[in-house]
């Protein structure tokens, strides 16, 4: 399952932007690959992240993978929630599993994103 | 059939292309210890060769009264230990590839971790390492791990054994790392707390130290956690029967050495190292971890736990790269506590420290020997100043069919004259009496 109007990237998160925020998350095609999720290590608020530096890790019953952030930025927000519910990951990655929110600073790096068709182009070709 | 499968010729064509002699590849070795020749006549048979090796093993002296310590120490070990240990179904050093099919296995594992747990007053531990020294080096990643800092500061009253293992393993790591210099035998807190700071990632302390003095470092903890660095403190399990536990001074890290758990002494191990934390810092703990758990049919069974931190999955992002635990050690550590139960592990401790109060009175009533550091609160080991060479005294004493003790100018300066002496349950009043008679003989 893909969602219109979000970014993503090869490593398989979706960004979604509103202004100078970005929220991001990883996609349907990437928990279903890590499989039942136990654990997320959350980046920390105030974090000033480079584009494709580590925010942070994922593990499942069989994997762990670190989280790349998309875009450069700080760390506004993360979620919570999934310090005791990580399995909102698998059951909604979208809406309520989403992971952090960033404020985008620097030049605007989301030309080196994908569309939602083209995600869909991206993870035919896999 | 040498098993290098290459030939001599081929060897030597690998190595001009890339310009270097044989010689060249073992330069990192110091001459000195590279080997030269095992002498070994050809054509003898297993008889006369068995023969060979059997003197030359005598040559080692086994049966010397023992009052060496320095973190390895001469405790009694029920017979049972290795009549258990040996049994077929628990003799791997390793827990299996597919280890939920070894309930009894990982249920010792488990067992083992509750022991220790209860025995430094943590609340997680792992189903330990290599040894003291290793898992002291892992509490200190583990400390650079959790914090994202990664100064370091070690006081030199810890084992100086495990400062060379650190030394070596950190020599080419980013990780800056503050010696401080004992303060008449205890922890320099002065200077510990003139170097804590908020790059600090870990104060490493050891009770009781190298030197037997014990401590208590709650205050030193407090410090740390002020500054956001964690408290890592190594210990002597043994001790632990009567001491105020790592746990209750707020210790972050406890690691030691478990020999004292009913291993042999052995040089080169295999020993045990241990290492516990707080539950919240499990996820940066390195090492096997076995959980308690239920089956479909709600039936208790064991598993490996949290394995997402090992290197099997996490690969070069993984805890440690020490997988291998000294599982058959740890069954030794379980079995000698389990038979001494939580009273019988406080009276092997009382006796050693009674005991070595006692042949402190004896020695020090010496007029030659004085004691090295104004306080007296030593467990079961201490320092003498001799009035001459401490190695010579010893190497005297070996005659005599002591070892007396660790020639403390190996490691520290200005100490050539001091020994340190520790004492164990296992010594008799009789034998601490011969012991200060020989010494009086040979001074």
């Amino acid at each position: 399952m893909i969602k219109e109007g979000l970014l993503y990237t090869k490593e398989h998160e979706w960004v979604g932007i509103d202004g100078e925020t970005a929220v991001i998350g990883i996609t349907d095609y990437a928990q279903e690959q890590l499989g039942e999720i136990t654990f997320i290590e959350p980046p920390a608020v105030g974090q000033k992240v480079k584009a494709n530096g580590e925010i942070g890790s994922i593990e499942s019953s069989k994997s762990a993978s670190d989280i790349y952030s998309p875009l450069a930025g700080e760390i506004i927000d993360v979620n919570t929630e999934l310090e005791t519910q990580p399995e909102l990951l698998n059951t909604d990655c979208y809406e309520a599993g989403w992971y952090c929110k960033l404020r985008v600073t620097g030049a605007n790096g989301t030309e080196d994103l994908m569309d939602a068709r083209e995600y869909d182009e991206y993870l035919k070709g896999l | 059939m040498p098993f290098i499968a290459n030939t001599e010729q081929q060897q030597n064509e690998m190595l001009n292309q890339i310009g270097l002699s044989r010689d060249d590849l073992f330069a990192d070795i110091p001459p000195e210890l590279r080997c030269r020749s095992f002498d070994l006549p050809r054509g003898v048979s297993e008889q006369v060769v068995r023969q060979r090796l059997l003197e030359m093993a005598h040559k080692n002296s086994t049966e010397l009264t023992c009052f060496l310590g320095g973190g390895f120490y001469d405790h009694f070990i029920p017979a049972a230990v290795d009549s258990l240990v040996s049994r077929s179904e628990f003799y791997t050093a390793y827990t299996p590839y597919q280890p939920e099919l070894s309930q009894g296995t990982l249920q010792a594992i488990y067992e083992y971790q509750t022991m220790i747990c209860r025995l430094t007053g943590m609340e997680v531990s792992n189903a330990s390492l290599y040894d003291g020294g290793t898992a002291l080096y892992e509490a200190m990643t583990m400390a650079i791990r959790i914090t994202g800092r990664n100064k370091i500061i070690i006081d030199d009253s810890v084992n100086p054994i495990y400062r060379v293992m650190i030394d070596s393993y950190t020599r080419n790591l980013n990780i800056e790392l503050r010696q401080t210099c004992n303060d008449d035998g205890l922890a320099n807190r002065e200077e510990i707390l003139q170097n804590i700071d908020n790059e600090t990632a870990a104060v490493i302390l050891q009770n009781p130290n190298f030197f037997g003095c014990m401590d208590d470092f709650s205050d030193l903890a407090a410090a740390a956690h002020e500054k956001g660095a964690l408290l890592i403190c190594s210990c002597y399990p043994i001790s632990l029967g009567i001491l105020k536990t790592p746990g209750e001074m707020e210790a972050d890290i406890v690691t030691g050495e478990g020999q004292s758990l009913g291993l042999p002494l052995s040089f080169g191990g295999p020993y045990l190292g241990f290492m516990a934390t707080r539950k919240k810092y499990i996820r940066k703990m390195p090492g096997r971890i076995v959980g308690q758990t239920t089956d479909t049919k709600n039936r208790r069974g064991f598993v490996l736990t949290l394995q997402a931190r090992e290197q099997h999955i996490r690969r070069d992002k993984a805890t440690s790269n020490i997988c291998t635990n000294e599982s058959l050690c740890a069954l030794r550590a379980l079995i000698y506590l389990s038979l001494l139960g939580p009273k019988g592990l406080q009276q092997v401790a009382q006796r050693c420290a009674d005991k070595a109060s006692y042949a402190y009175k004896r020695l020090t009533a010496l007029p030659a020997v004085k004691p090295r550091f104004h306080q007296k609160w030593f467990f079961n080991e201490f320092v003498l100043d001799l009035p001459c060479e401490a190695a010579d005294v010893i190497a005297k004493l070996i005659e005599k069919g002591f070892a007396a003790g660790f020639p403390l100018s190996r490691y520290y300066k200005g100490m050539e004259n001091s020994i340190l002496v520790a004492v164990t349950e296992k010594r008799t009043k009789q034998e601490i009496g011969m012991l200060a008679e020989s010494l009086e003989a040979v001074l």
